[in-house]
């Protein structure tokens, strides 16, 4: 299960009707960084026979069955720090972050 | 932790790979910088909520210099080290400043033998590029706060008219700034871009940019992806506080108010305006107050204050249309750009002249920063299959000079850049050491009506035969427009190159009389080819036959011989610079068949000299 904050929902609205195009939003983690892994965030144009989706506040959230493992749980909000402003991830899976916030372990 | 953007399918990053990319409006008035977040492309504000970046640089001795408003504050109290409007010098030499501009900025210009004119601030001199740097700085250290990472590129507008020196300085002022340019843009291409326009696939535009000081008009034609500025134009003089002007002088007549012993009092009045003709955008009658004074202004009456400055820039849109050869017809849309096509006579008047609704949903202050942005995003490499990549073209031919002062061209013009083409050239005389590359711009086919940009020498070519040396010219121009050429001879292997930066820009105007001139003389210029390749020829031949008779004459012929041959070649040496082409084509023609024998005596002579020893078996494949 993932959910997604009202701020998020949004955001992700917003930003799908900008593009004009895309089904969904897809979460994943990468294998990389300084500590092992990395999130990722993606426009979905289509949809692989082995995803799982989730119906977030009338959003579309697309996961890869690898993903999925360690992000089921997630909650995924938009928020603003100082100028800088993006889409912040809540991973009860999550045991450590690398000191730049890019890339965590479970 | 870091906050996360959304990216497009299959192209999410690795963390520190992120290629943060932005646009930047370097302007004359004001600056921006804009990227592209989740999708959406969006410009970024300071703390303070402000997007806009006031384009001016205050210095101080002893004292980091300030940027934008905080610089604007010391305008009033210390004007001559608050330095605005810089970008009106960029890449101007010194001497053309002085003479144009002189007494027109409102700072001080040192006296220096310099070729780049330097300001004069309590902090030192300055030059135009670094005060630009200043406000890139500001810019891009905005940007990186809010996106999170440091910028791995950027892509600058300047205006469409500017030309090498110009847009080299503007290069320079972001590499002092710390920022790698991806390329620099067009500001009417940028704004086209904006609107989306080079998705489609061809079409004539106008972009309208009315700013607070200046006026630009260009056409853009948009063909295969590649926008061509066909003609500019416009007013350097000529912008929203002319209106501005003409609204408080209406004002301070109506409320019987002389500024004569009262300078203040214009600038209340200056601003009052302002608010005036901003208000009147939405609103069709307001209520004014000046000083004591208070009273109505209908949106009527401001139309008619502004409406000769109007007119003013219509006149320049029609000589633009004229420009670039079309009709107002041809034209399929227009853009509006500049926070002055706001007000709705503007809009309307630009509406009736072109004879379309102009495009305008997109806030005319950002438009261009916009655009640039768009295009950053896809130089970074954020766009999947690089959906749109703008290219521009080379205006004029390039090439160089070869045998009897003609010109080989080697990048033929509305070439799309970046482009790199090589032509492999030859010497022209027995053991020629040396060759001189003169590097030329234009459409003409000789030397003296082409423009020349660069010279320079090949040495260490091996002595050989006429002919046998084989030397590669390759011509190269980057994104930007900027050319470098470089010379190899491929036996040797040696090298010469050369770059030809600055003062190699035109005025659109002049290229159109360039490309004009290429037209009406067409005939002219086939005529003058043919006189000196047939001068080239008898060069050649001239040089063939004398090294020949030097060499072998008096062991092949007999001096009978040797007279005919020579009396032939005297006929041909009298007319090798004749402006007849025909004459020397039969002097040349007379030469040969008079040697002819000569010349089979002389192969049979280097055969039987080759086979000696050898016999004729030997031969037979």
């Amino acid at each position: 299960m993932i959910t997604l904050t009202e701020a998020a929902t949004e955001r992700v609205q917003r930003f799908l009707a900008n593009r004009g195009k895309g089904v969904g939003l897809r979460l994943g983690v990468k294998t990389t960084g300084c500590s092992g892994m990395a999130y990722t965030l993606e426009f979905v144009d289509q949809l692989e026979d082995t995803d799982t989706v989730f119906d977030a506040n009338g959003v579309k959230v697309v996961l890869d069955p690898k993903s999925l493992v360690y992000l089921d749980g997630t909650e995924l909000d938009y928020t603003r720090e100082g100028l800088n402003e993006g889409f912040k991830f809540s991973n009860p899976n999550e045991k450590a972050r690398c000191g730049c916030g890019e890339s965590f372990t479970v | 932790m870091a906050l996360l953007q959304i990216s497009e399918p299959g192209m999410a990053t690795i963390p520190h790979q992120r290629r943060l990319a932005a646009g930047i409006d370097l302007g004359t008035t004001n600056s921006l910088i804009a990227t592209v977040r989740s999708g959406e492309v969006v410009t970024l504000a300071d703390e303070q909520g402000r997007h806009l970046l006031p384009s001016v640089v205050y210095f101080k001795a002893d004292a980091e210099p300030l940027v934008g408003d905080a610089a604007k504050a010391h305008q009033l109290t210390d004007p001559l080290n608050t330095i605005a409007s810089v970008k009106r010098l960029m890449g101007r030499g010194q001497q053309d400043t002085m003479q144009t501009l002189a007494g027109h900025l409102p700072f001080k210009l040192a006296v220096t033998d310099s070729a780049v004119p330097r300001i004069q601030t309590s902090a030192g001199t300055v030059m135009a590029h670094e005060v630009a740097a200043e406000i890139l700085l500001e810019l891009k250290e905005r940007a990186e706060v809010a996106l999170g990472g440091e910028l791995s590129g950027v892509v600058i507008t300047v205006p469409a008219y500017f030309d090498d020196a110009q847009r080299q300085a503007t290069r320079d002022a972001a590499t002092l700034a710390g920022l790698n340019v991806y390329r620099l843009l067009n500001e009417p291409t940028a704004a086209a871009v904006a609107y989306g326009l080079d998705q489609q696939a061809e079409g004539v535009i106008a972009v309208y940019d009315l700013g607070g000081g200046t006026f630009d008009i260009s056409i853009l034609r948009l063909e295969k992806g590649v926008f061509e500025v066909l003609a500019t134009g416009g007013d350097s003089a000529l912008g929203g506080d002319d209106f501005d002007h003409a609204i408080a002088e209406y004002l301070l007549q109506a409320a019987e108010l002389s500024t004569s012993d009262n300078p203040r009092l214009l600038r209340e009045a200056l601003v009052v305006a302002r608010a005036s003709k901003e208000q009147l955008s939405t609103a069709n009658e307001i209520t004014v107050q000046l000083g004591e004074w208070s009273g109505l202004l209908t949106r009527t009456q401001l139309d008619g204050l502004i409406a000769p400055l109007v007119q003013k820039t219509l006149q320049a849109c029609r000589r633009v249309v004229r420009d670039a050869n079309l009709a107002k017809g041809d034209i399929q849309q227009v853009v509006l750009v500049g926070g002055s096509t706001r007000v709705p006579l503007v809009r309307s008047q630009v509406a009736d002249f072109f004879q379309t609704e102009p495009l305008c949903s997109l806030d005319p202050d950002r438009v261009v920063a916009l655009g640039a942005a768009l295009q950053a995003d896809v130089l970074a490499g954020n766009k999947p299959d690089a959906e749109m990549l703008l290219l521009d073209v080379i205006p004029l031919s390039l090439g160089l000079e070869t045998m009897g002062g003609l010109v080989e061209k080697i990048i033929d013009r509305n070439t799309t850049i970046p482009v790199s083409r090589a032509q492999e050239f030859t010497t022209f005389k027995d053991g020629q050491t040396s060759m001189s590359i003169h590097v030329l711009q234009g459409e003409r086919d000789t030397v003296e009506h082409c423009r020349s940009l660069a010279r320079f020498v090949l040495r260490g070519i091996p002595p050989m035969v006429a002919g046998a040396a084989r030397i590669r010219v390759t011509f190269q121009v980057d994104a930007d427009g900027l050319l470098s050429v470089s010379a190899q001879e491929l036996t040797s292997g040696a090298k010469s190159s050369i770059e030809v930066k600055p003062s190699y820009g035109l005025s659109d105007r002049e290229i159109m009389t360039i490309l004009q001139d290429s037209v009406t003389s067409v005939q002219e210029d086939i005529a003058a080819r043919r006189v000196r390749e047939q001068q080239v020829e008898a060069e050649r031949v001239l040089e063939a036959i004398d090294s020949a008779l030097k060499n072998d004459g008096d062991q092949l012929l007999d001096h009978e011989e040797k007279m005919t041959i020579l009396a032939a070649r005297e006929q041909l040496a009298a007319v090798r610079q004749s402006t007849d082409p025909q004459a020397i084509e039969m002097a040349i023609k007379h030469l040969e068949q008079a040697a002819a024998f000569y010349v089979e005596r002389r192969m049979n002579h280097s055969i039987r000299k080759a086979m000696a020893g050898h016999t004729v078996d030997e031969f037979r494949g």
